[in-house]
């Protein structure tokens, strides 16, 4: 029993170092973040992708361009070929980069150059809204669960009312008032088509979804005994859920984000696709498939390509939301998705 | 019990009211909105506005409004379309459900089928590679967007094969069951398909990690220990008690999507169910039919949730006392 090793090193091992290296162990923590990152990067280039490698512009029309394919001119919209010879094909994928590697919308622009700035704006609103969900559910959570009474009973019906309204046609609703009229309200005015509109929107109609477990969560927190002992102790109530009982609900705020950024990036793109979403002459992956419908059964890729990148990066999130939940262990369940 | 049931229905109709009411206000209240503006179209002139808020009271105040909108839509039932001026809007919406309800039956249906199946495999497989495998198609459920997994299938089915390999499948939209049931099986084919892999995705997800939880649970030791195998255990107590959740979730799912949440899928494949026309009066302003087809659809997600959760208290009585 000489060589028993020191009990310190034992209680050395914390609940977070233990999460931190489950998951740094966890391949699906490494293949999702490298798969992000991969797409981040890939969007966030697309300035310099539409400058320097296209150079066109892919928010104007481009009907009369041309692009010059193995040294030879072509029009980017050719004559239709097939059926009555009606209306016009755009060009498909050339395969060649810097000449519509991946061939033409039916308004004459770069395919490639428009995916990466679209995906840009699924991007940022995926995160910005997913986040705002998180933040402002777990806000409503605390202060409902910790306070009771009135404060909890008035949140909760507020969080009851929101969760039985459908969620699309809560945010379809919301899209169809606010896109084309803006939002106007004292110092705050949103104009209309702005980004911040979805955004806003879509961070909203998810708050129960985070609230409504986190607030059980809390209300059970409340009765164990540390907390007692902090009330016991005269600590103040800002002491007692910055110190108690926040660091006890973080765990599952963690869990829920990689969620919540994939469910607001689906549903953005949903609302896009119903045009309720990101306005033109904006885009995102959710209006270039909308974009790509007319063009379904002669240049399929135009709809087919975001879709695809939507999958991948949701893949990757609900992926890096599994390995993170399986690290951290809490009890975290989420209603049906979308 | 009773007392409990009494709470949970006085809960739902606060609900359903306050829903109402919210809906009401976020068309004919939110700052900077002006309703009669959009009914009228864009550039009307001041006189058309005039007539417009004269036509349908928009000058009289909002509880008036809102009490005689009420009054007509669940009292009289003689609500009318502000679009098509006339035509009430409960035969409209009635006229659109035997649609929804046969796409969310035959897809609940197939997705509880694989869900469950795939689930308590999994489950059941946690040292092979074929739990990782169900894993995959779960996870890729869930992300998929359905109105982009439905243009897939219709490019391959209506597409360049529709003349050879996919002869057999009807044009988009629906066909009444009554008029023709085979035809009405072939038309929701590649719909139900579309829509449950989607929800297949998510309860392969929940059940396998129920039954996985379940598994080290007290009762389930005590099994081992009386000499149970672990197959019997699996399906004949895991999978059983994760039949609770499964039926919890499925209440909730059922209610959302008969009420109109397959609208994308609606959409998608040309379905004239309750979710399109949801979506075309909210284009249009269409305010009574949008209350109208809201309220429907809140009706049966409250109750899908008053029922769910009586359910509960019923199975479990700590749940009564809280």
């Amino acid at each position: 029993m000489t060589d028993r090793e020191p009990a310190v090193q034992v209680l050395s091992e914390s609940p977070g170092r233990i999460a931190r290296e489950t998951l740094a162990h966890d391949r699906r923590t490494w293949i999702a973040s490298a798969l992000l990152l991969f797409i981040v990067v890939l969007t966030l280039s697309a300035p310099l992708y539409a400058t320097y490698i296209s150079k066109t512009d892919p928010f104007v029309s481009s009907i009369n361009g041309t692009t010059v394919i193995d040294g030879q001119e072509v029009s980017v919209l050719q004559q239709s070929t097939e059926g009555l010879r009606i209306g016009v094909n755009p060009i498909g994928p050339t395969w060649r980069i810097g000449s519509y590697a991946l061939g033409a919308d039916n308004q004459g622009r770069d395919v490639a150059a428009r995916l990466l700035y679209g995906g840009t704006n699924t991007l940022l609103i995926g995160f910005t809204a997913g986040f705002l969900t998180i933040t402002i559910g777990t806000l409503l959570g605390v202060i409902a669960g910790y306070s009771g009474k009135f404060v909890d009973s008035f949140i909760s019906r507020i969080l009851d009312v929101i969760w039985a309204f459908p969620v699309y046609l809560l945010s379809i609703s919301l899209s169809v008032v606010l896109l084309t009229s803006g939002f106007i309200w004292g110092p705050i005015s949103l104009e209309a088509g702005s980004l911040y509109l979805p955004i806003f929107i879509i961070g909203l109609v998810y708050v129960p979804y985070v609230a409504r477990p986190i607030r059980g969560q809390v209300i059970a927190l409340r009765e164990r005994e540390f907390v007692k002992a902090a009330i016991g102790s005269g600590a103040k109530n800002s002491q007692i859920i910055f110190r108690e009982i926040l660091p006890n609900v973080i765990p599952s705020v963690i869990v829920f984000i990689p969620m919540m950024v994939a469910l607001a990036m689906l549903t953005e793109s949903a609302l896009s696709f119903l045009s309720i979403g990101v306005q033109p002459p904006d885009a995102s992956w959710g209006t270039i498939i909308k974009d790509g419908l007319g063009l379904l059964y002669t240049r399929p890729l135009v709809a087919l390509l975001p879709g695809l990148l939507i999958v991948i990066t949701a893949v990757s999130l609900n992926l890096l939301g599994d390995a993170v939940r399986d690290a951290l262990d809490p009890k975290a369940r989420m209603r049906g998705a979308v | 019990m009773i007392a409990f049931i009494a709470k949970r229905f006085s809960a739902a109709i606060f609900v359903l009211t306050s829903i109402s009411i919210l809906v009401f206000l976020i068309f004919f209240a939110t700052p900077g909105v002006d309703p009669a503006a959009r009914i009228a179209g864009r550039n009307a002139s001041q006189e058309t506005l005039a007539q417009v808020r004269a036509t349908f009271d928009l000058d009289k105040p909002l509880p008036e409004r809102y009490l005689s909108m009420m009054d007509h839509l669940f009292i009289q039932r003689d609500l009318t379309s502000y679009v098509n001026r006339g035509e009430e809007v409960w035969p409209q919406l009635i006229q659109a459900v035997p649609a929804t309800l046969s796409l969310v039956i035959g897809a609940s249906i197939i997705w509880l089928l694989l869900g469950i199946g795939l689930g308590v495999t999994a489950a059941g497989m946690r040292k092979s590679w074929i739990d990782p495998a169900i894993g995959v198609v779960g996870i890729i459920g869930v992300s998929l967007p359905v109105y982009w997994l439905g243009e897939v299938v219709n490019l391959i089915t209506q597409g360049r094969l529709h003349d050879t390999a996919f002869r057999w499948v009807p044009p988009l939209g629906y066909v009444p069951l009554t008029e023709n049931p085979g035809q009405w099986f072939l038309s929701l084919l590649f719909p139900w398909l579309t829509l449950s892999l989607l929800y297949a995705g998510i309860y392969i997800r929940v059940i396998r990690g129920e039954i996985v939880g379940l598994m080290q649970e007290d009762f389930v030791k005590t099994e081992r220990a009386k000499g149970a195998s672990e197959k019997r255990i699996l399906l004949k107590h895991s999978s059983r008690m994760s039949l609770i959740t499964v039926v919890s979730l499925f209440g909730l799912d059922f209610g959302a999507l008969v009420g109109g949440s397959a609208l994308l899928t609606e959409v998608v494949f040309g379905i004239q169910g309750v979710g399109r026309l949801t979506f075309t009066a909210l284009q249009n302003f269409d305010l009574p039919l949008i209350m109208a087809t809201v309220m429907y659809a809140a009706f049966f997600i409250v109750i899908a949730n008053a029922i769910v959760d009586v359910l509960y208290a019923w199975l479990d009585p700590r749940v009564r006392r809280g």
